[in-house]
């Protein structure tokens, strides 16, 4: 961005420099020429970036292009403002040339004008005085008569100062004239060599005029320069120029610019000749001299006319008027105004006064300089400004698309790169496992082998776990190599013949041992109307029918494991009618899911149709449905999402419990898949089954509606006789009863035997009995009832959160199963820990109470210890414990060290015992001194659990107790000690 | 009876109430079974030693807290204490107090320590009362029983 600035800034500069006023029109023009450059220019980068998207990935636009662009367009629209700035203003400079030249030449024309108003006034007056003073005799005029007269008519010649007229005397004359005028002719030119100021003129002082051949001495003036009286004309150089040029001509004629006589300021006179008679038009210049009779001469003061003038003219101030007689180009003289040079603009108009010997100007200038155009300035730095933002925007785009590409590029590469990592995974997997599978195939039949040589039972029994096991070991491996091919795609079907039946029978054989060990019943139905031969993949289809009859068994317990096969023309016609009662009438009497709701989403029923790879021949395809419907634990609601999901199992504890590797479905739904075929699955996840005890419909949905929100299975009954019998009946096992408590203070003697019943009732664990009230004022028949049975009470209204508390409070923590394994393992741990003695050693008080109560109900004999040192000291051998808890944070002496201590003593008692120092009696016959000590922390770093050991403790249980953590760690070392 | 089922009921929602709330975690119920027929106020038992040693280590904490040169060290012992002990009854809200606390001993910053310490105070002093009133009850169902 800094050349940009660079940019701008220079181009204010030249702003600053110069102004001017701008036309809108032209700048209109400008701009729309600029508009369609500017989308001339956008569209072209509009196509050049699409174009460059369609061959993304191949090429790429090197970034230099777009700088160059962009440096071009910067510096392009810099030259554009420049150029328009500079435009308006040589249009503003024109204007105001214009403006000055009309000024000017107005100014120029008036001057004009009002001097020839004058000068043919004195024309006139040269006239009259050829017919009163020379055509009468005597004459009409004298110096008093002219002076009031021409004072009365000054103001028709506006420009002059004074008027007077001088008679031509010949010298031959002079003397009879100087006695009718009595003075004398005075001559001038001393005069002007010496001008005098008004105030000491004394034309007395004046030297009489030397003798010339004529004379020209003035006889009338006008009172504002009568000085001039009795001067002779002829006796100045310039009036004498003037006198003899105006006889010659006979026209009025100019002096150039002079020093008035008295005023001493500038001005110019103009003289008519006045002659005898009228003369023709063709006359010669001597005729013309010697028909002279004398001479008018107007004084015209230049300097205070032009003033006028331009007083009366509005605007004077905005310009300066110099007037020049240019007569002589080289030397101009100024008539008017001050003389200031100055370069500026200005105008010069030629001023015509009627003599054409004589030239003069009028230079015109402003007063002012031009003022700075702001116009100009804020519309190019406007111009600028918007261009650089578009620049701006042009390069922000730039970037980012720049930007985006490249991320585009790094994404598509990544995805490439993990693409290529999840093939060579499958591929890693489909070898190793491959490569695995050919050593086992050598130990197994090794193992078979072995198993045909002489052993003993013991041998025996040895070499059948290692077969089992790598058995065991390879179907995982089969599982992990089918899943590798199928995602690496190099999973291929089979097309042979095979009977459906004979495989089902086979499979049946297989699990044969497993649902007998359960209990489970196990059953294979298939519909007549399957034919006996069928083509396919037979391997893969009792790969899909095991894995999902392995999964089955995995998780029931009891009741049933049933699998049909039927043609889908047969299950077709079933799907329209309702089934009687379908949860009831099954295998083995438990409950199970209506199969139907599975096949909901297949496409093959829904009429869509697909091929079936099971075919009697090519042409006749047969479409079979196969279901494996179980009586296990179900499938929990949030699980069921993922269940075809490859290593996805319902939560991490199932591994445990149920091992497995989870992949076993999502192979099955890909073979499926390979089949044209479709799977499903409908499950009702097996939670805890609650019976509501209410009559009114509403109020029982209302319960029911709350219960089932937190899983719990529901039914509702209207009296306690049907939930005898549905408890009896044995089906289900019902974990709850919720009685209304209208039901409940209807009849206490009802309700009494009602809560015996129920204690009787021969199905493992009782139901919980909960009241459900809506009033904390309980019955009066409460009373009647045993208060040892009094039943938790449930407070309406009923919330989800409310109902869960107050639940697990009854039921025990946690829900399905989990009170159960926590009672096994707690009742373990009581037989391992029973009349054990143990020390508890922490600082904190709470702890200690609570850690050594835990042991004690598991039957331990605790002894408590509040730091490491007493701890060391109990644990001097000789001692009775069997074991120590140890807390690791402890002050003065944390655990650590107290471990390491006592370790120290032990190891130098065993040493000592050994090297026979000391007898083993005294130390109770126990040659090696080991007590197991565990840490006890509640944080589960490693480090912590690594550095425990490194102490010399044994293991550690985690802060607060958890029954099985404490059963695991403890028979880990009660077993060795 | 009447007072009976009342109380019970009472009883039921405070601790539902006490859970729900987070005063108290599964760690209290883990208490709560250890009681039995050999020692019948396990729980009160614990919970007054918790209550006796909390008060001590409140009083530490806030002298310690008090001095010109904040110990930190000895600081974050007494609420690593406090935060053992808490836990061991299950008191949640009072252990997350600790937990808090304990992060700003280890940023030294004495002025959230302050906060946090006025915090605990009044968690523990919620608690307290709380687990009195629970206690009260308990007691008085049992009174009623005999």
């Amino acid at each position: 961005m800094l050349c940009y600035w660079i940019v701008s800034v220079i181009s204010m500069n030249w702003f600053i420099n110069s102004g001017i006023v701008d036309t809108k029109t032209g700048l209109l023009g400008d701009r729309g020429k600029m508009w369609l450059k500017w989308w001339e220019k956008i569209s072209g980068d509009g196509w050049k970036i699409h174009h460059y998207y369609q061959y993304f990935g191949s090429k790429r636009v090197p970034k230099a292009w777009w700088r160059k662009l962009l440096i071009t367009w910067v510096l392009g629209w810099t030259i554009v403002s420049l150029w328009i700035f500079c435009y308006m203003r040589l249009q503003a400079t024109e204007k105001r040339k214009e403006t000055l030249a009309s000024m000017c030449d107005e100014r120029a024309r008036m001057l004009q004008d009002q001097f020839n108003v004058s000068m043919n006034h004195i024309q006139a007056m040269s006239i009259m005085i050829s017919t009163f003073h020379h055509g009468k005799n005597p004459s009409a005029i004298d110096q008093r008569t002219f002076a009031r007269y021409t004072e009365r008519t000054a103001f028709e010649r506006p420009i002059t100062s004074g008027v007077a007229y001088a008679v031509r005397v010949l010298h031959s004359e002079r003397e009879q004239f100087e006695k009718q005028q009595g003075w004398t002719i005075k001559r001038m030119d001393t005069l002007e060599q010496n001008p005098v100021h008004e105030d000491d003129y004394a034309p007395e002082a004046l030297e009489p005029s030397p003798i010339q051949e004529e004379y020209a001495p003035v006889i009338f003036a006008q009172d504002t320069i009568s000085h001039v009286v009795s001067l002779d004309m002829l006796s100045g150089k310039e009036d004498r120029e003037n006198v003899l040029r105006a006889r010659e001509s006979g026209k009025g004629v100019l002096t150039a610019p002079l020093r008035l006589v008295k005023t001493n300021r500038l001005g110019v006179i103009l003289t008519f000749a006045v002659y005898k008679a009228d003369l023709p038009s063709n006359v010669t210049l001597n005729e013309r001299i010697q028909a002279t009779d004398g001479y008018l001469g107007g004084v015209f003061d230049i300097e205070s006319l032009v003033e006028k003038l331009l007083q009366q003219l509005a605007s004077k101030q905005t310009i300066i008027v110099n007037v020049y007689d240019t007569t002589n180009d080289l030397h101009p003289i100024s008539m008017y105004g001050s003389n200031v040079s100055d370069d500026g603009l200005q105008h010069v108009s030629t001023l015509n006064f009627g003599d054409p010997f004589r030239k003069h100007e009028m230079h015109c200038r402003f007063k002012q300089r031009p003022p700075w155009h702001w116009l100009a300035i804020t519309t190019s730095i406007g111009i600028l400004v918007i261009a650089l933002l578009v620049g701006y925007i042009f390069h922000a785009t730039v970037n980012r698309i720049a930007k985006v590409e490249d991320d585009c590029h790094k994404m598509m590469e990544l995805k490439k790169r993990a693409e290529a990592a999840d093939v060579a995974k499958s591929q890693f997997l489909a070898t190793v496992s491959h490569e695995i599978r050919t050593p086992m195939n050598g130990v197994l039949g090794m193992l078979d082998m072995l198993m045909d040589t002489d052993l003993d039972v013991t041998q025996q029994d040895y070499v059948r776990t290692a077969q089992a096991s790598g058995k065991a070991l390879v179907s995982l491996i089969n599982e992990v190599l089918d899943q590798a091919k199928i995602e690496a795609g190099r999973l291929e079907l089979e097309a042979v013949r095979f009977d459906l039946r004979a495989i089902l029978d086979d499979i049946l054989s297989l699990f044969s041992g497993k649902s007998q060990e359960k209990g489970v019943e196990l059953a294979v139905y298939i519909s007549d109307r399957v034919p006996e031969m069928l083509i396919g993949d037979p391997g893969r289809f009792r790969q899909i029918i095991t894995n999902l009859m392995g999964n089955s068994i995995k998780f029931t317990e009891k009741g049933h494991i049933f699998v049909t096969v039927h043609l889908v023309e047969e299950v077709i016609g079933s799907i329209g009618f309702e089934m009687e009662s379908p949860s009831k009438n099954t295998l083995s009497g438990f409950p199970v899911a209506d199969r139907r709701c599975s096949w909901e989403g297949f496409k093959t029923l829904s009429g869509e149709g697909s091929t079936c790879p099971l075919s009697l021949s090519s042409s006749d395809l047969i479409n079979l449905i196969v279901s494996v419907e179980d009586t296990g634990v179900g499938i929990p609601l949030e699980a069921q999402s993922c269940i075809f999901t490859p290593f996805m199992q319902v939560g991490p504890s199932i591994s445990r419990t149920h091992g497995g590797t989870g992949i076993g479905l999502s192979i099955s739904k890909c073979l499926v898949g390979l089949m044209n075929g479709e799977i499903g699955f409908v499950s009702i996840p097996k939670g805890m089954m609650a019976l509501v005890v209410d009559p009114r419909p509403v109020r029982a949905k209302v319960s029911r509606y709350h219960i089932q929100r937190l899983g719990i299975h529901v039914e509702v009954v209207s009296d306690f006789n049907q939930v005898l019998s549905s408890i009896n009946s044995g089906k289900t096992v019902t974990n709850m009863v919720l009685v209304e408590q209208e039901i409940w203070d209807k009849d206490s003697v009802i309700s009494a035997h009602f809560i015996n019943n129920l204690e009787k009732v021969d199905c493992g664990m009782p139901p919980k009995l909960f009241l459900l009230s809506s009033s904390i004022s309980p019955s009066r028949t409460r009373a009647a009832t045993s208060s040892d049975h009094t039943p938790p009470i449930v407070m309406k209204p009923l919330r989800a959160s409310m109902l869960a508390a107050s639940l697990q409070r009854a039921m025990g923590v946690g829900g399905k199963g989990k009170p159960r394994t926590g009672e096994i393992s707690g009742l373990s741990v009581c037989n391992l820990l029973l009349g054990r003695k143990i020390l508890i050693v922490d600082d904190n008080n709470v702890n200690l109470k609570v850690a050594a109560g835990a042991l004690k109900k598991y039957g331990a004999d605790v002894v408590c210890a509040d730091s490491g040192k007493k701890a060391i000291s109990l644990l001097q051998p000789p001692h009775h414990f069997d074991a120590c808890f140890m807390d690791i944070q402890m002050p003065e002496m944390d655990g650590f060290e107290a471990t390491r201590t006592i370790r120290e003593v032990e190891c130098s008692i065993n040493n000592l015992i050994q090297s026979g120092e000391v007898s083993v009696e005294a130390y109770d016959n126990i040659s090696k001194w080991h007590v197991p000590i565990l840490a006890m922390t509640a944080d589960v770093i490693q480090a912590t659990h690594e550095k425990s050991i490194r102490c010399g403790m044994d293991g550690y249980v985690s802060k607060p107790f958890e029954a099985q953590q404490l059963y695991r760690e403890v028979s880990r070392h009660f077993q060795s000690a | 009876m009447d007072v009976m089922i009342q109380l019970q009921i009472q009883l039921r929602e405070h601790s539902a109430f006490l859970h729900k709330e987070g005063y108290l975690d599964d760690q209290f119920e883990q208490l709560q079974k250890l009681q039995d027929e050999n020692s019948p106020d396990f729980v009160v038992e614990v919970v007054s030693i918790f209550f006796d040693d909390s008060e001590k280590l409140l009083n530490n904490l806030a002298k310690a807290l008090e001095q010109k040169d904040v110990d930190f060290k000895q600081v974050d012992a007494h609420v690593h204490q406090f935060k053992g002990s808490s836990a061991s009854i299950g008191a949640m809200r009072v252990k997350n107090a600790c937990i808090e606390f304990r992060n700003y001993c280890e940023a030294q910053n004495i002025e959230e320590c302050l906060t946090c310490m006025q915090k605990l105070q009044f968690e523990y002093s919620v608690l307290k009362n709380q687990l009195e009133y629970l206690f009260r009850l308990e007691q008085q169902i049992r009174a009623a029983r005999v």
